[in-house]
Formats: structure tokens, C-alpha cells, sequence
């Protein structure tokens, strides 16, 4: 067990180094003279030149990796071209719109998935089963920005009860983080069932049953309670593609996150934010696996084997 | 739904026709016909488009813009005059060929690197399967996003990056297949009888592990049209004029209050096949997997 906690924690910084040189090396293909892009369009040859020099693209590639990374260590992403400010606290302005999205759609996801999930469990093969694996697999299908501008168009739209774009109040979070809840939904019902399903199949059930508990109280205290982990485990390895779903919800919505800073500098061929936001998005993904996988070992040593 | 056609076979006589089979079979596996049925739809739609939908999908009538659906124009016109009804019809060739092409791509690099992988064991395993970590570690529309800023922005990039982050799937996936066959008797034989590795990993190994794989792409397609329509919607895919359902939306998303059919029916193209794809893989990864 330990050894195992061991290897998979001299794998993070491996994964994360491969990473980095993955963003460097993808940078410095990035097509056109980043210098120029910096010093501006009517830039003379030798402006160009001395911007070359102050972004440290006259050195070797090795060398400008070494100083990306140990940048990226302390804090230091470079600076946006489109807004001249540092990138670190450009990301940092943004990141709370959208780990406050990330929060609210799984708490929406956890909140219907959970107990749809167990109810499919419960009245397995019956009716309340197929509605659900219905809605999950429905909910699996759509194209999220879809919902979006259909909600847009009915709520905002339509019926003028939500604003349509940005983040002005608290109703501004309900269609972005609805519409980013409807995939994790989906998977966290499917998995809840399955779990329950299994859990419910184990003796101590049985024994509960046997000594008389209202079901009521298996379902909650027995069986739910061991089927949370592989709840829990889902929801940390599949953080991933809620990071990739809040990339495009937000950008129609345009909600002030990472996800539409991330298109827009794609757009402006802003290097430095591409960099930085791919980076630290990465990074986040990475942690969560990691920690849903810690939680696999420590909970269940059977799986930590494959 | 499904139970009124059973109903109807077993009044039949005794003698199992060959109808009497095959509905009995759907009856068995009614996600594969389900999934089956929605793809062939969406196939021969994207096959035979022109006689499917008449109109030209890039002819503009400027005088006929943003109308309702009609007779003429079942699904509307665009802000150009377009017809909906053909742009939708002509996009499922699109779509399609973005989930043959990307998948194609993907199983072509991934696989034979799965199979190396599980073969060679230690170091050769270790790098790879490390290579494919750090693809995996990237949510796809990020690690697409940063392929298509370096390679621009058209259909042919987008379909690149989407097959590069599809690539760890496949990898990993042959990867166990070949740990689980290579230590069965008849490859242990191959081996004892001085058989090349090279015949082994694709007449032993490859051969058995092929069904697993085209399940999983069955399953992979539904992604690849989601990302692929997401990327496209974002300007960062399929570019106008193209009938891309996602370019398409995006072009529908100027005009919300005012024409709702621009966004509406593309996304309800895109539900189907992509439901048509996942409840065909469901269906295909349980046949394959008696246990359930």
C-alpha cells in the first residue's frame, strides 16, 4: 500500500514536468515571431531585436525551458500581449469564476445524480430504472453549448427571468452551471446505480434485511455509504472533462473564467496566456486524478493492483 | 414498444422463419438494433444527401433569410437564406467523416503502441505508457485547443488533434488486452514454437484484441462528434461556409430571438447520432462482456 501511495507520488512530478515541456514545446510552434507579436505591429527590426533578447528567445531551447519551468515554480507565467499585465494575476482574477462554476455544477451533479442513480438501483428493471438510464444516456448525448443557447433563448430570451451573458449576480450561475451539470449528472447516476447494485448484493445487506431495518435505513446507511467511493472517485478522475466543458459553457455565456480567456487568447495568439492558463488547468486536472486515485488505494487495496 | 413486436412473432407458426429469428435477436439486443438503426439513419442521410435534401446547402437566397420551417424549407433559412433542412443533411458527412477519420487516426497510432507496450514490458512500456499519461492528463478540448493554435485553425487540424487526444485510449486499452493475452496458453505456444514477435503481436495479439477496440470506438465516436461540433462552435474548427454542425450553431448563436431553427436543429442532429453511437457501443461492450 504505502509503496504503492510512494510510486504513484514520484509519477505526479513526472507527469507534470512531461506536461510543461508538452505546453513548451507546442509555444514555440505556435506560428509567427512571438518578439514581434510583443513589440507590436509598427515595431522597428531593432525593437523587435531587444524584445527577442528581454523574452530570452536568443537563448537555446533547453535553456528557455529551464527558465520557463522555474518560472512556472515561482509564479511567473510572463506577461499577456494583449493586456500587458502579468499572466499570473490575470489567471488568478479569472480562476474563481471558474472553480466557483466547477463547485456549483457538481454540486448540482451530486445532488440529482446521486439519488437518481440509487433509485434506479432500488427499483432495478423497473420503470424509475429505464427513466433514468433514459435521461443519463440522453444526458450523455447532448452537446452542452446547445442546452445553453436553448436555455438562453427560452430563459433570457423569451421569458426575460435570467440574464443572458456575464457574471452580474447570483442568477448569472444558474444556466452555466446547470447546462456544465448535465454531463457529470449523467455519469454520476449511471455510476451510483451500478455501485448500488453491487453493494446491494453483498451479505451484510442480506443481514440487514435479516435483522428487520427498514429499507429505508439499508439504502442510506449501508448501502449508499459504500457505494460513495466509487462516487467520489468518479467525480475526481472525471474533473477533466468538466475543465473541458467550462471551457466552451463559458465561452457562451461569456462567463469572465479561465475557459473563455483561454479562446480569446487563441484568438489575439496571445502565447504567454495559452501557456499559462493550459498550464495551470492541466495542473488542476492532474492533482484531482491523483487524489481520486489516493482515495481508490487507501479505500478499496484490491483495484491498486492493475 | 418493443413487447407489441414480440407479441407478433409468437403468433407466427412453429417454423422459425428467418424474420422470426432476426426479431427475436433485436428482441435480445434492442440497444444494438436501437444504435444501429439511429446510425444507419444518419449514414445513409450523409450518403445519398442530394436526393435526401434537394436544396443546395451553400445557396443563398438572399431574399428568403430567417424564415420558419415551411414546406420549401422543412427546418427554415439561415441569415444567409441557406436551407437548414440541406446544411443539416450535408453536415452528417461531415460528422461522419470527422469520427472515421480522427478514430481511424487514433487506432493506427494508439494500438500498435498499446500492443509494443505490453509486449516489451519494463523500460519500452514505461516510456510509453508515461508519453501517453501526459496526453491524458490534458482535458481533450484543452490539448485540442493547443493543437489547433499551433497547426491553425480548419477541419483537417481540428480532426488531427482530436485523433492525438484520442490516442491514450487506444494505447491504453491494447495495452491490457495484451497483457491479459499474452499469457494464454495458445500465444505461450507461438512463443515455445519460435514464432516472430512480430507475427505474434499482430496474428495473436491484435486479432483477439480487435472487438474490445471497435467497441471502444463505437463508444470514442460519440466524444469525437461532441468535441469536434464544441471546437468548431468556438470558431477553433470547421470554418463558414462549411455545413458543420457546430460551425453551424455558432453562426445561429448571433441570431437567438430571432431565429431559434439555426441553433436548434444541428444540436438535435448532433443528440441523435451521438446517442445513436453510445447506446450502439452500450449494447456492443455488453454483448462483448457476458459477466453483465
Amino acid at each position: 500500500m504505502k509503496a504503492y501511495i510512494v510510486k504513484k507520488m514520484l509519477a505526479l512530478p513526472l507527469i507534470l514536468v512531461g506536461v510543461s515541456l508538452l505546453v513548451f514545446v507546442a509555444i514555440r510552434a505556435l506560428p509567427g515571431d512571438p518578439a514581434r507579436l510583443m513589440a507590436g505591429p509598427e515595431a522597428t527590426q531593432e525593437a523587435v531585436d531587444n524584445m527577442t533578447r528581454r523574452l530570452g528567445l536568443d537563448r537555446s531551447l533547453p535553456a528557455q525551458y529551464a527558465s520557463f519551468a522555474v518560472g512556472a515554480l515561482t509564479g511567473d507565467l510572463g506577461t499577456s500581449i494583449k493586456s500587458k499585465l502579468p499572466v499570473v494575476s490575470e489567471i488568478r482574477e479569472r480562476l474563481p469564476f471558474t472553480i466557483g462554476l466547477a463547485i456549483t455544477a457538481y454540486l448540482i451533479a451530486i445532488a440529482i445524480g446521486v439519488p437518481a442513480g440509487m433509485i434506479a438501483a432500488i427499483y432495478r428493471h423497473g420503470w424509475p430504472d429505464q427513466a433514468v438510464m433514459i435521461l443519463a444516456i440522453m444526458g450523455a448525448s447532448i452537446a452542452n453549448f446547445w442546452l445553453a443557447l436553448m436555455a438562453m433563448n427560452t430563459f433570457s430570451v423569451q421569458l426575460g427571468w435570467l440574464p443572458l451573458l456575464g457574471a452580474t449576480s447570483w442568477k448569472s450561475f444558474i444556466m452555466p452551471s446547470v447546462t456544465l451539470a448535465v454531463l457529470p449528472t449523467a455519469v454520476i447516476a449511471r455510476m451510483t446505480r451500478s455501485s448500488m447494485i453491487e453493494v446491494m448484493s453483498q451479505d451484510y445487506i442480506r443481514t440487514a434485511y435479516a435483522k428487520g431495518l427498514a429499507p429505508g435505513q439499508i439504502y442510506w446507511n449501508h448501502a449508499l455509504r459504500n457505494a460513495l467511493i466509487p462516487i467520489i472517485t468518479i467525480v475526481g478522475l472525471n474533473f477533466g472533462s468538466l475543465i473541458g466543458g467550462a471551457v466552451v459553457t463559458e465561452s457562451v455565456f461569456n462567463w469572465p473564467g479561465l475557459g473563455r480567456f483561454l479562446v480569446d487568447a487563441v484568438r489575439y495568439r496571445d502565447y504567454p496566456v495559452i501557456q499559462g492558463v493550459t498550464l495551470v488547468a492541466v495542473t488542476g486536472v492532474v492533482l484531482m486524478n491523483f487524489l481520486a486515485e489516493l482515495l481508490i488505494a487507501v479505500v478499496n487495496p484490491r483495484i491498486r493492483l492493475d | 414498444m418493443a413487447t407489441a413486436r414480440t407479441d407478433h412473432t409468437e403468433t407466427q407458426p412453429r417454423r422459425r422463419s428467418a424474420t422470426g429469428q432476426t426479431l427475436r435477436w433485436i428482441g435480445a439486443h434492442r440497444s444494438i438494433a436501437l444504435g444501429g438503426a439511429l446510425i444507419s439513419v444518419i449514414v445513409l442521410a450523409a450518403l445519398f444527401a442530394p436526393l435526401v435534401a434537394p436544396a443546395d446547402p451553400y445557396a443563398q437566397d438572399l431574399i428568403a433569410t430567417m424564415e420558419p420551417p415551411s414546406w420549401a424549407h422543412p427546418f427554415g433559412t439561415d441569415d444567409n437564406g441557406r436551407d437548414i433542412f440541406a446544411r443539416v443533411v450535408y453536415g452528417a458527412r461531415i460528422s461522419l467523416l470527422e469520427v472515421l477519420l480522427s478514430v481511424g487516426l487514433a487506432m493506427v497510432v494508439g494500438v500498435p503502441l498499446g500492443i509494443l507496450a505490453g509486449m516489451s514490458g519494463r523500460y519500452v512500456d514505461q516510456a510509453i505508457m508515461w508519453a501517453m499519461d501526459i496526453l491524458f492528463a490534458f482535458p481533450g478540448i484543452v490539448l485540442s485547443i493547443l493543437i489547433v493554435s499551433v497547426l491553425g485553425t480548419s477541419l483537417a487540424n481540428l480532426m488531427i488533434a482530436i485523433a492525438i487526444f484520442s490516442v491514450p485510449v487506444y494505447s491504453r486499452l491494447s495495452r491490457n488486452l495484451t497483457l491479459g493475452l499474452k499469457s494464454m496458453d495458445y500465444v505461450e505456444a507461438a512463443v515455445s514454437l519460435g514464432i516472430s514477435t512480430r507475427r505474434i503481436m499482430t496474428h495473436y495479439i491484435l486479432r483477439n484484441a480487435i472487438a474490445p477496440i471497435i467497441v471502444q470506438s463505437t463508444l470514442t465516436a460519440g466524444t469525437v462528434i461532441l468535441s469536434a461540433a464544441s471546437l468548431s462552435f468556438l470558431g477553433l474548427g470547421a470554418q463558414p461556409p462549411l455545413p458543420e454542425w457546430g460551425a453551424m450553431m455558432s453562426d445561429g448563436r448571433n441570431y437567438l430571438g430571432l431565429n431559434i431553427w439555426m441553433s436548434l436543429f444541428p444540436g438535435l442532429a448532433i443528440m441523435i447520432t451521438v446517442l445513436g453511437f453510445n447506446i450502439l457501443g452500450d449494447g456492443l461492450r455488453d454483448l462483448l462482456d457476458p459477466r453483465k
